[in-house]
């Protein structure tokens, strides 16, 4: 019986917040649990979900809102996830061509590295374009249900832009953001890495905002299984979080960051050049082509300041953005139900961590640039008090 | 006698598009379109406006097709992939076969389902027929290695062409190994001693 719980297959997609994954696995920490895992490499969201639904996977690297959307039904067969480890908090950037960089800048008040000051220059950019008669600006992202999706229209609408309206947002798969954003199909994009580098090295883009200046918190990607296996697999899911919580501290002790990306540079794994992956695990980015460089401390966390603990008002967050944004209706039950996705409590079952230090983090959970602190104790208040929405 | 579906295969991949064109043709359906190519490929379904769309699992621009699930002014019918709570056997072949299929609202469910069963068995006849190119195309270069080792040892060792076999047999079986892999060392060592 044990023997063969202990054979898993877990999906993923090659972006570097799935380093906790794959360390996990080719670092040995899984094996150290007994585990004998197998990483599968997917080219799309919607593959990762379909083979973790029906069962050809035991787990999934998985981008939270899909998590959520999946356990509430929403666009798709309803099958109960439960995400009781996070991937990554942020490491998402939004990059425009060099057209827009230079369209914004010219009509920006104030420094545009301050979100609100670009949002709002945005805005003029597009008025300006409607007066010529001009197409619609065109954003790529990742998904529906993604969180490139909701970070580009928060941004937008903060400064006046309506996502529905005044510009057009396409899905793209992230390998094609960088072809798309050089022959101008789209005008910018948000995307997890390496894609921005790629873009930038290129000189074809510039990464305006890194998404952890919108949102200092933003859960990103999850460790997703599906809630019966979870029930029937206790004992095999403790291990697999616990080889999870070593693999997380391995990835953010930045003594180990040239193995680290040695590793996650593979070609079975993330393939592309380990320097590339080491600016999102370092937050250092080159954001120009002219060589201009930013750094966060926070551009991508990887389990520090307790990033790796599911936390619920996560989740109420993303669905809070799938209601403000027509995706889903609002309920008491369609909340309850998107915050039980995220389970600090088994997290908490395997890895007995001392309180991660939170001073500095927002107090709300998400310290979002724009608007009120989030209540997820009153979302209909909440994403009332928002001018710009589709519900 | 019912309206004839229109279909858009979206295969990067032009045999086995063509594979199942042919068979959606000879089971009926006479409007089949593919499109290989998948940059504005929502623009170009849109123009085509087809009942159902069919999408092989490789193709990273599966998830371009979901954002036709979301309720926005783009849209013209809902549409909904073929699975509901009831259809996890379909859905199991489909995705074990590496195809997905979509449908515009409102179709018969039993008229997808045949469509969708002749695309599971013609892909995999499909995949059948790769794997068997794949085994004769190894073959081949196996034939090739031995074929040069042998010659190797004929002139390294003075040796008839069937005494180098015999001693290439000789040596995977007293090593547990293919006969290509001992001619595969010889060919690399005959090369590191150039």
């Amino acid at each position: 019986m044990i023997a063969s719980e202990a054979k898993l297959r877990i999906g993923f997609i090659p972006l570097a917040d799935a380093a906790a994954l794959i360390v996990a696995v080719d670092k040995g920490f899984t094996a150290a649990e007994g585990l004998d895992v197998e990483l599968v490499s997917e080219v799309s969201w919607s593959n990762v979900r379909d083979k973790l639904n029906i069962g050809l996977f035991d787990a999934a690297h998985l981008l939270a809102p899909i998590a959520i959307a999946s356990s509430l039904g929403l666009g798709h067969v309803k099958v109960p996830i439960v995400a009781p480890f996070g991937l990554g908090v942020n490491g998402n950037a939004i990059t425009v061509s060099p057209a827009l960089y230079a369209a914004i800048a010219a009509v920006a008040e104030g420094n545009i590295i301050d979100p609100l000051v670009s949002a709002r220059a945005l805005a003029r950019v597009i008025a300006k374009r409607n007066a010529r008669g001009e197409e619609p600006l065109t954003f790529g992202m990742t998904f529906p249900f993604s969180t490139h999706n909701y970070h580009l229209r928060f941004w937008m609408a903060a400064g006046g832009v309506d996502p529905d309206e005044d510009v057009r947002l396409v899905v793209l798969p992230p390998p094609y953001m960088v072809e798309s954003l050089a022959n101008g199909q789209v005008d910018g994009f948000c995307v997890g890495a390496p894609w921005n580098s790629v873009a930038v090295d290129l000189g074809i883009g510039f990464i305006l905002h890194f998404v952890c200046e919108i949102l200092p918190r933003a859960a990103e990607k999850v460790l997703a299984v599906r809630s019966r296996w979870a029930d029937e697999h206790p004992q095999t899911l403790l291990r697999l979080v616990r080889a999870h919580g070593r693999a997380a501290a391995f990835v953010e002790d930045t003594t180990n960051r040239e193995e680290v990306t040695a590793m996650l540079a593979a070609p079975n794994r993330i393939g592309v050049a380990a320097e590339v992956i080491r600016r999102t695990l370092d937050g250092r980015m080159k954001v120009a082509p002219d060589g201009t460089m930013r750094a966060s401390d926070r551009y991508l966390l990887i389990g520090r300041t307790g990033a790796a603990r599911p936390d619920p008002v996560q989740a109420a967050w993303l669905y809070g953005q799938m209601v403000r944004w027509g995706q889903a209706p609002l309920s008491a039950e369609l909340l309850s139900a998107a915050k039980s996705v995220f389970r600090p409590d088994l997290y908490d079952a395997a890895i007995a961590d001392t309180a991660p230090d939170l001073e500095g983090e927002p107090a709300d959970g998400i310290g979002a640039f724009a608007g009120p602190a989030f209540d997820s104790s009153d979302l209909a208040a909440h994403i009332g008090s928002w001018k710009i929405r589709r519900a | 006698m019912q309206p004839s579906l229109k279909i858009v295969i979206v295969d990067e991949n032009p045999i086995r598009a063509a594979i199942l064109e042919d068979g959606l043709r000879e089971a009926g359906h006479v409007h089949v379109m593919r499109l290989a190519e998948t940059s504005h490929l929502l623009a170009r379904i849109y123009a085509l406006d087809p009942d159902v769309i069919l999408i092989d699992l490789e193709n990273p621009s599966r998830d371009v097709l979901e954002q036709m699930f979301q309720v926005s002014r783009a849209v013209k019918r809902p549409i909904a992939m073929f699975v509901d709570q009831s259809d996890k056997a379909s859905i199991e072949a489909a995705v074990d076969a590496g195809v997905s299929a979509y449908i515009v609202g409102g179709l018969q469910k039993e008229r997808i389902k045949n469509i969708l069963d002749l695309c599971i068995s013609r892909f995999n006849s499909f995949a059948r027929l790769r794997d068997e190119l794949e085994r004769a195309r190894t073959a081949l270069e196996e034939r090739k290695v031995i074929v040069r080792a042998k010659g190797i040892l004929m002139t390294a060792k003075n040796l008839t062409e069937e005494a180098a076999y015999a001693l290439l047999r000789r040596t995977a079986m007293n090593e547990s190994k293919k006969i290509a892999e001992v001619a595969q060392s010889v060919v690399t060592a005959a090369e590191l001693l150039k």
